[in-house]
């Protein structure tokens, strides 16, 4: 039976709701109960008769929540259910087989397949079919279990960042061949080679429904470098309305962040299901890129990753000599600034200025010597990767570097002088170049006729040079050699780096064979040619998500397979490193496009939204449990039994909160809140239990007296806390607390500096007059060492701790008449003519320092009587009387800093305002 | 003749009321602190600093009491007197009985409370003007000075009678001496009756306070009800509460004026004090009031 959504598996029990308006009559005439209260005025009530005999009747709303308690109960027990699944729908047997796609193109609506997959495993649970999951991306032999295993491992299932490809779907149906079963595929949506022969062996063995989103799939493909700027292209799955996107340009901004560096909007035409932009970076912003997206898809197919083809490479060029001003043509650096200008940043300047800023490649054109620093320094940067790029020149030719002895920074011995030929004093004709070698890195450069060699330095022959000679003339001199350096490399060609003496520069092998060395990126993508017989290794990968991880162990990749093979478990999209580069692989390649999927006629294909079918039967007898509970409360207020139960509840939630009494670790914003006095944590119990209430009666006394109200105190550990909040800081000294850390001070002689105040209390009546001979004094002296400390001085009478609110002679605690030391006045205060005081120093004294036990004479316990005797009778209260004065003193001293030192200026003011 | 309690349990009940004792002191120095300050404005002079007069030495004055440089100036010996020392007394009666042992929510003191806070607070005005304070009944002669406070306070806290509501004690009332009784005046008027015409018959005169819950004055109860007395000996049973609201209002009122015009007659001041208003209010009406009987 249906109403709308809703079904009932039993649906006759609805007749029971007839019984209610009966049950509402029956409750309705039993009164409730009387109340009974406690009430004092029920004597002036002796004596009052009812008027009206008829009993108050129970609420109408206490009947209604009670009849609707009945009513849910009824309509639970009739079973009903939220989208139950029709009769059409028949509930399948036997076996089910769930088939994922699990590429990066359903990696979007991942959330959606999940939800699906969650509703079909419990519905499958439910019937008791046994589930096997194949995924397609990685098929595994079935595995046939109760679908509730399944559920559970729901949460790690993830796409892969590849597609299935035609193996794999063979293999798939190979795996299930042969068995009888029902197939739920959730595909995504892409055509995949070999996908209508896996549907074609599923039909066989059962149904098959296919799920399948209907939104559209955006992709990216790598960028591309034209006429100076990167070309992105956007496809889509399906070509529709028009639409307009995003591209998101992520890099490392120069601290290292990763952030978008660039935006670049792309529109898709209506009908068109390519969409292109171009993007000019500077070179700068360009060399720091890490890939590109598409804002807002969340899948690896809007990426692409970006490699070493985007970066340009810096190169700082340093020649010998710069005083040929005006003979452009003959600059050392003409040629090499024209070949690197494309593709490389420049960067010019003394080498220990250029070596910081980490160039790729340095250019040295004809420089002979090196200092001791420079050579370090050069050789330190080489090490970790760096190219240094020689020339040599007359002054290299005339110098002794590496004559006799291999020069660190030479790739060979040089003999002296050089040679030349084909000159007007010379035999020979000019020489041209040998073909390059095989495993020369400039193997397979065509050598032009016309490039021929009139000098050049010459290589010593040494059993080292043979391996070293990269490239050489027609009668076997080398022309170039290099050696390797640690990561790095050291590369010497023997001729000048202008047209001096060889027409090499002049020629377009030159940019070539630079090109060759890896200095410059101008070269397009490599091929696959280029990288056959190198292993690449993976060095971030990305999941189907599109995120970037960490490659870890994965295996190499040969370097054709990188290029042009489909992606898989093997070949994962991500970054790869080389010998000297990188290669980046992104799901789609230049060129590719993105197809919809295409299924045989007659299959049942649907969204990836479903309903699940819920039961509301617990729901409905918890509503009505709720309900009863509410009325069995409700009853009880009525008739004024609830108080007890009030008092419960209270009780539970009081011992449900946390013990809030601790006065430690406040929060900082309720210490800023209030004055709060504090004292140092001295590790022995009863002194800072005595410190605490010592401020306590102390803040008591403020807060009566005074405006002054401040909070609770706190105890001060100085190791941890932050002391900011504390106007003053009572340190009672013991003879065995630990000395604070070197930090503790710093924190303490900062607060010092701020403004606070440190009163210390040896509470030993000084007897020692603060020297060693007391334990607390000579504790105090060790403790006070370390901290800034200005020059003291006794109290002296003028003083304005004296008159801050009391006016006080003496500073007694538990002890009383011993000298309490401030502050001393500057040099040179003097007393001036008609004035009571000296004009005394600004601001706070940072340290108070005595010995009466202050504390002792201010406590008092929770009931706020003293806790401490201090002298006898009458005149030991007026002692502890004088105490709180001195605190009362102290604190408004604190507060107030100067402020009653200024009342001396008021003559003059009131004279100035003409009275 | 009841059994005497064990030692034991006298020791922890006495220790229990004592624990509560310096936390109503310390309240109700508080609020007369307040009200000090508030209506006077003025710091109080220290001991027997006013100057009131000379007067020449009587039998029984202390040699010390002499002021011997105004006697050098005539033949007789003079002594000096301070204002202070005429001090009046103000005895005082709290109603301990179980009525007042009542708050209608749980955010207000219970009447008790605040007719002890209230009486403290002003005995700690009156001691700190000079007079002598004192409890009726024999229960605590007047005397001036902190330690009487401290007595005052104990004993207040202390005083709980078993009876279901109090009656005013008029015992030991010195003749022209000011009284303070504070209590709900819910119980038999009769006794408030006789108890304040006794005391007007002895020139006593004074002040009424009569404390009250809101639930009281209001009476905001519905439906069946049984209501009991605080001591359970008074019960009444009603099926419509909301009818009797008029009527025991109307006693209520009644219950008033019938005061209000027992204190014209005795020349009483009467004051209705409710338990969810401020104290200050209270005790400033309650010092005025003091302070012009004296």
């Amino acid at each position: 039976m249906m109403f709308g959504a809703l079904g009932f598996t039993a649906p006759w029990l609805l007749t029971a709701l007839v019984l209610l308006p009966v049950l509402w009559v029956l409750l309705r005439a039993v009164p409730p109960a009387p109340v009974r209260r406690r009430f004092p005025g029920v004597a002036l009530l002796l004596g009052l008769r009812d008027e009206d005999s008829a009993a108050d009747r129970t609420p109408w709303w206490l009947l209604l929540l009670r009849m609707l308690a009945l009513a849910a109960v009824i309509i639970a027990m009739a079973g009903p259910v939220l989208n139950p699944r029709g009769e059409d729908e028949a509930r399948g047997t036997g076996n089910l087989v769930i088939v994922l796609d699990g590429s990066w193109a359903s990696a979007r609506d991942w959330q959606g397949a999940r939800d699906l997959l969650d509703i079909a495993l419990a519905e499958a649970g439910r019937d008791g079919r046994p589930v096997a999951l194949m995924r397609l991306t990685d098929p595994q032999p079935p595995e046939f279990q109760a679908a509730d295993a399944w559920r559970s491992r729901l949460a790690g299932l993830d796409p892969s960042a590849w597609a299935p490809t035609e193996e794999m779907m063979a293999r798939a149906a190979d795996l299930l061949a042969g068995q009888e079963f029902d197939t739920l595929w959730i595909s995504d949506g892409l055509a995949h080679e070999g996908r209508s022969d896996l549907f074609g062996a599923l039909d066989a063995s059962g149904t098959v429904t296919i799920h399948q989103t209907a939104q559209p799939l955006l992709a990216l493909t790598p960028p591309r470098f034209a006429e100076g700027a990167l070309e992105l292209t956007a496809q889509r799955l399906a070509p529709g309305p028009a639409r307009d996107i995003t591209v998101l340009a992520h890099g490392r901004d120069p601290s290292g962040t990763p952030r978008v560096l660039a935006t670049l909007p792309l529109s898709f035409d209506a009908g068109v299901a390519q969409a292109t932009g171009a993007l000019t970076l500077p070179g700068e912003l360009s060399a720091r890129l890490t890939r590109f997206e598409i804002a807002g898809q969340g899948h690896a197919g809007a990426i692409t990753l970006t490699d070493d083809s985007l970066r340009r490479r810096e190169v700082a060029l340093i020649a010998g000599r710069e005083d040929r001003e005006g003979l452009e043509l003959l600059s050392p650096l003409h040629y090499l600034e024209r070949a690197f200008a494309p593709s490389a940043s420049l960067m010019s300047g003394a080498l220990m200025d250029v070596l910081p800023a980490n160039p790729d490649v340095i250019a040295l054109a004809d420089v002979a010597t090196l200092s001791e620093a420079e050579k370090t320094a050069l050789l330190e940067w080489t090490d970790v990767g760096g190219m240094l790029l020689r020339f040599a020149g007359p002054r290299l030719a005339a110098s002794d570097v590496s004559r006799s002895e291999e020069d660190a920074l030479m790739p060979v011995r040089l003999r002296k002088g050089g040679r030349s030929v084909g000159g007007a004093m010379s035999w020979g004709e000019p020489k041209a170049l040998a073909p390059f070698a095989e495993d020369s890195p400039f193997a397979g450069l065509a050598i032009p006729d016309d490039v021929t060699v009139t000098s050049q330095v010459m290589a010593q022959p040494d059993p080292t040079l043979a391996a070293r000679v990269i490239a050489q003339l027609g009668d076997g001199t080398p022309l170039v050699t290099r050696k390797r350096i640690g990561q790095g490399q050291v590369v010497l060609f023997h001729v000048t780096a202008n047209a001096e003496w060889s027409s090499l520069p002049l020629s377009g092998l030159f940019v070539q064979m630079l090109e060759r060395l890896a200095i410059s990126s101008g070269a397009a993508t490599p091929v696959a040619e280029d990288l056959a017989g190198t292993t690449w290794q993976a060095v971030q990968v990305l999941d189907g998500f599109g995120a970037l991880r960490d490659a870890g162990t994965l295996p190499g990749v040969p370097g054709d397979a990188l290029l042009e093979a489909a992606l898989g478990p093997d070949l994962r999209p991500g970054i790869y490193e080389g010998e000297d580069r990188r290669i980046a692989r992104s799901v789609l390649r230049e060129g590719d496009t993105l197809a919809s999927a295409v299924w045989p006629a007659g299959a049942d294909i649907q969204g990836l939204d479903r309903a699940a079918e819920t039961p509301l039967k617990g729901w409905l007898l918890a509503a009505a449990l709720l309900m009863l509970s509410v009325d069995i409360i409700a009853s009880l207020a009525l008739s004024g039994r609830l108080l007890p139960m009030r008092a419960a509840a209270v009780l539970a939630a009081m011992l449900m909160l946390p013990d809030t009494s601790a006065a430690q670790g406040l929060p900082p914003e309720t210490l800023a809140d209030e004055v709060t006095l504090a004292h140092v944590l001295t590790g022995d119990a009863a002194v800072d239990d005595l410190a605490h209430a010592g401020l306590r009666g102390l803040g008591e006394t403020l807060f009566f007296r005074t405006t002054v109200e401040p909070a609770a105190p706190q105890g001060v550990d100085l190791e941890a806390d932050e002391l900011a909040f504390y106007p003053l800081l009572y340190w009672p000294i013991t003879a065995t607390q630990p000395t604070p850390s070197d930090a503790a001070y710093a924190r303490l002689n900062a607060y010092l500096r701020s403004g606070g105040l440190i009163l210390f209390d040896t509470r030993d009546a000084d007897i020692a007059g603060f020297g060693a001979a007391s334990e607390n004094g000579a504790r105090l002296q060790r403790l006070a060492a370390p901290l800034d400390i200005p020059p003291l001085e006794p109290v002296p009478g003028d003083h304005v701790l004296t008159r801050t609110f009391y006016l006080l002679q003496d500073f007694p605690g538990r002890y009383a008449g011993r000298p309490v030391w401030v502050e001393a006045a500057p040099e040179g205060a003097e007393q001036a003519p008609g004035m009571p005081f000296r004009d005394l120093n600004d601001g706070v004294t940072p340290v108070v320092i005595g010995g009466n036990d202050w504390a002792a004479a201010w406590a008092r316990d929770e009931g706020g009587a003293p806790m401490r005797p201090v002298g006898r009778g009458y005149a030991g209260e007026r002692q502890r009387e004088m105490a709180h004065r001195f605190g009362v003193n102290l604190v408004m001293h604190v507060l107030t800093g100067n402020y009653k030192s200024d009342q001396v200026h008021v003559p003059a003011l009131l004279d100035r305002l003409g009275q | 003749m009841t059994q005497a309690a064990p030692p034991a349990s006298l020791r922890v009940r006495s220790e229990a009321e004592a624990a509560r004792l310096p936390a109503l002191l310390a309240q109700a120095r508080y609020l007369a602190g307040s009200v000090l300050l508030g209506q006077h404005g003025r710091r109080r002079a220290g001991l027997g600093d006013d100057f009131w007069q000379y007067r020449p030495v009587q039998e029984g004055d202390q040699r010390h009491q002499i002021d011997w440089r105004r006697s050098g100036r005539s033949d007789t010996e003079f002594v000096r007197e301070r204002e202070w020392q005429i001090a009046q007394t103000v005895m005082m009666w709290v109603d301990g009985a179980s009525s007042m042992l009542f708050s209608s929510d749980r955010n207000l003191p219970q009447k008790a409370d605040r007719a002890q806070l209230l009486a403290l607070a002003a005995a700690i005005l009156l001691d700190r003007g000079g007079e002598r304070v004192g409890l009726t009944g024999h229960a605590l002669p007047p005397r001036r000075g902190a330690a009487q406070i401290a007595r005052l306070a104990g004993m207040l806290a202390g005083a709980e009678s078993q009876a279901d509501y109090g009656a005013p004690d008029a015992r030991g009332l010195p003749a022209q001496s000011h009284a303070l009784f504070v209590s709900d005046f819910l119980g038999d008027f009769d006794e408030v009756h006789a108890a304040l015409t006794g005391a007007a018959d002895r020139g006593v005169r004074g002040v009424l306070m009569q404390v009250l819950d809101p639930a009281e004055e209001a009476f905001p109860y519905r439906g069946r009800a049984i209501f009991d007395s605080i001591g359970g000996t008074l019960t009444h049973e009603t099926l419509k509460a909301d009818d009797l609201r008029d009527r025991y209002l109307s006693r209520l009122a009644g219950r008033k004026d019938a005061l209000r015009r027992l204190c014209a007659a005795t020349g009483w001041q009467y004051y209705c004090h409710h338990t969810d208003a401020p104290a200050q209010v209270a005790l400033l009406w309650l010092y005025s009031a003091l302070g012009q009987g004296r």
